[in-house]
């Protein structure tokens, strides 16, 4: 409980604090804008070859890309700020100041920072989504909502973990200019559905780096073609990966023996 | 004589051979600094290649859907194409605009001012060097896809000479129009919308994303007035396709035309961004 009072103060005192830079959000608007067109422009060029690909229509697709967008939106505002800050401030020495307060120190090192204008993103990803679902006849029951919830906050956690093993791994290797770009060019697998790749690229990005669960998993609930034992395996590897991060981000710290001080 | 700051130039005498010498010494120092960072370098690499596996991924679906090829493009022929891009877009990384903005903000600028040469001579020089390392560690990278994705390809000895010269064509191309575009940054600190503009453009319309031909007429069109496509689509295909020894001997003429152009627009650009610059720290 008190770890969620402590989020959610953080949370507000991130947003007032982006709030003074409005202009931002008109930066970010046309940022957006360019991320749907691009989005929209690619689906259009592939659908111009094709009816469908690998059993997935025009419209299944756009829901599936409008769930990759939501998602690449909620990681940039809330999950990828906090963990590059862990990574800068490890080097820094800073990281101190984080761990001598009386909070949990993962909980703390998760939610310090807010890029409040990417929520544009993620109003961007839920309009693509709704306007994809708009044109798929299939009926779309509280079920399937139910499922889709689950699986989006499931792979939301999943791609939190995965940031914070590569977060924590700063404790030992220092130079981690690239990860960003490294884990940017992984998500984008995620515009496409999972089935698509080969075997042992399938098997990466769904337990390696676990974008399938984080979009193909949900767009598979909109689209119902969902498997309750995808849903019953995603909650059980949500939990594993939450317990296994939680033990090496403690590892980690053990480790650290702090930079500055 | 020239208002507001400018570079300090070298003495006239001798000038071609510090030229020179600089390129080779700026060109070694970052030899030697890609192969310290070499496990760095090779993060940024697997991160690139994510990218073109999945338009290889992508397009070898469609191609196997519709028997086998689309518009006469094999998966073969496709894996060959997005192999040949993951070296293409290396030689094409250049200081891109972005980092102009880095460099103004934290005061380098200030201080790159003051040596006796132009800053876009190191720019050039010192990439230079780096794509040397870069090509070697490619090489196992390209091997590995080659046994995953069985391209076909089979080029001919003057497509590859073509090839040779054509990344080099390709890395002063960009080199040249993004610099163009960091000049912005002397004008605003918002420059990232606009780069992003610039980079979705350059996606759509240079082959980054999809061989050109299998684009929509219209766009193909529109494409043949930009320079993006000769920094992309031409040096893939000048060792992947087949290529006339017109169309590639013709294609190093228009890439050098296209290094003009973005060389003028740049030395316009630069020439009133100077007159702006007013020092950040440094």
């Amino acid at each position: 409980m008190n770890a969620l009072r402590v989020s959610l103060l953080f949370l507000k005192v991130g947003v007032m604090n982006e709030l003074q830079y409005r202009v931002n959000l008109v930066v970010q608007l046309f940022q957006s804008a360019i991320t749907l067109v691009t989005g929209l422009a690619v689906l259009a060029l592939v659908y111009s070859h094709t009816d469908e690909l690998n059993g997935w229509s025009q419209s299944e697709l756009l829901c599936l890309t409008g769930i990759q967008i939501l998602m690449a939106g909620a990681i940039r505002m809330y999950v990828e700020p906090n963990m590059s800050r862990v990574i800068d401030e490890v080097r820094e020495g800073t990281l101190d100041y984080a761990l001598t307060k009386p909070e949990d120190a993962q909980v703390l090192a998760s939610v310090r920072e807010v890029r409040i204008w990417h929520v544009v993103d993620v109003f961007s990803g839920l309009f693509v989504l709704g306007f994809g679902l708009s044109r798929i006849t299939t009926d779309f029951g509280i079920l399937d909502a139910l499922a889709f919830a689950v699986a989006l906050v499931l792979g939301g956690v999943m791609i939190y973990c995965f940031w914070l093993v590569i977060a924590t791994g700063a404790f030992w290797v220092v130079n981690m200019w690239h990860v960003a770009e490294l884990f940017d060019g992984l998500f984008a697998t995620g515009r496409w559905p999972v089935g698509i790749y080969p075997g042992w690229l399938r098997v990466s990005v769904t337990f390696l780096v676990p974008v399938a669960f984080a979009v193909t998993v949900p767009a598979e609930a909109v689209t119902s073609r969902l498997e309750w034992e995808t849903l019953l395996l995603a909650v059980v590897f949500a939990g594993f990966l939450f317990a296994a991060t939680r033990w090496f981000w403690r590892f980690g710290l053990r480790r650290y023996s702090g930079a500055s001080a | 004589m020239s208002a507001g700051p400018q570079y300090a130039r070298l003495p006239e005498a001798g000038r071609f051979r510090s030229i020179v010498d600089f390129y080779l010494t700026t060109m070694r120092t970052s030899v030697q600094q890609q192969f310290q960072y070499r496990v760095a370098t090779y993060f940024y690499m697997f991160g690139m290649v994510a990218e073109p596996v999945i338009y290889l991924v992508v397009w070898t679906t469609i191609a196997e859907q519709r028997g086998g090829s689309i518009q006469g493009l094999s998966a073969g022929y496709f894996a060959a194409y997005y192999i040949v891009w993951t070296l293409v877009r290396n030689m094409n990384i250049v200081y891109g605009a972005p980092y102009w903005e880095h460099r103004i903000r934290e005061g380098r600028f200030s201080g790159d001012l003051l040596r006796p040469l132009h800053p876009i001579h190191n720019d050039i020089a010192y990439f230079a060097g780096s794509k040397v390392v870069w090509i070697l560690l490619w090489l196992p990278i390209a091997f590995a896809l080659t046994l995953v994705f069985d391209p076909l390809l089979d080029p001919t000895a003057l497509e590859m000479g073509v090839f040779a010269v054509a990344i080099w064509g390709a890395y002063l191309i960009r080199t040249m129009f993004m610099s163009a575009l960091g000049m912005l940054c002397f004008w605003t600190t918002r420059g990232a919308a606009v780069f992003n503009l610039y980079m979705t453009s350059e996606l759509l319309l240079s082959g980054r994303l999809v061989p050109l031909p299998l684009m929509p007429d219209w766009v193909e069109s529109i494409a043949r007035f930009l320079p993006f496509q000769w920094a992309f689509f031409f040096p893939i295909e000048s060792l992947v396709g087949d290529l006339s020894a017109r169309e590639l001997l013709g294609g190093l003429v228009v890439q050098a035309f296209w290094i003009l152009i973005g060389l003028g627009i740049f030395t316009l650009a630069w020439r009133s961004a100077i007159k702006r610059f007013s020092a950040v720290g440094g």
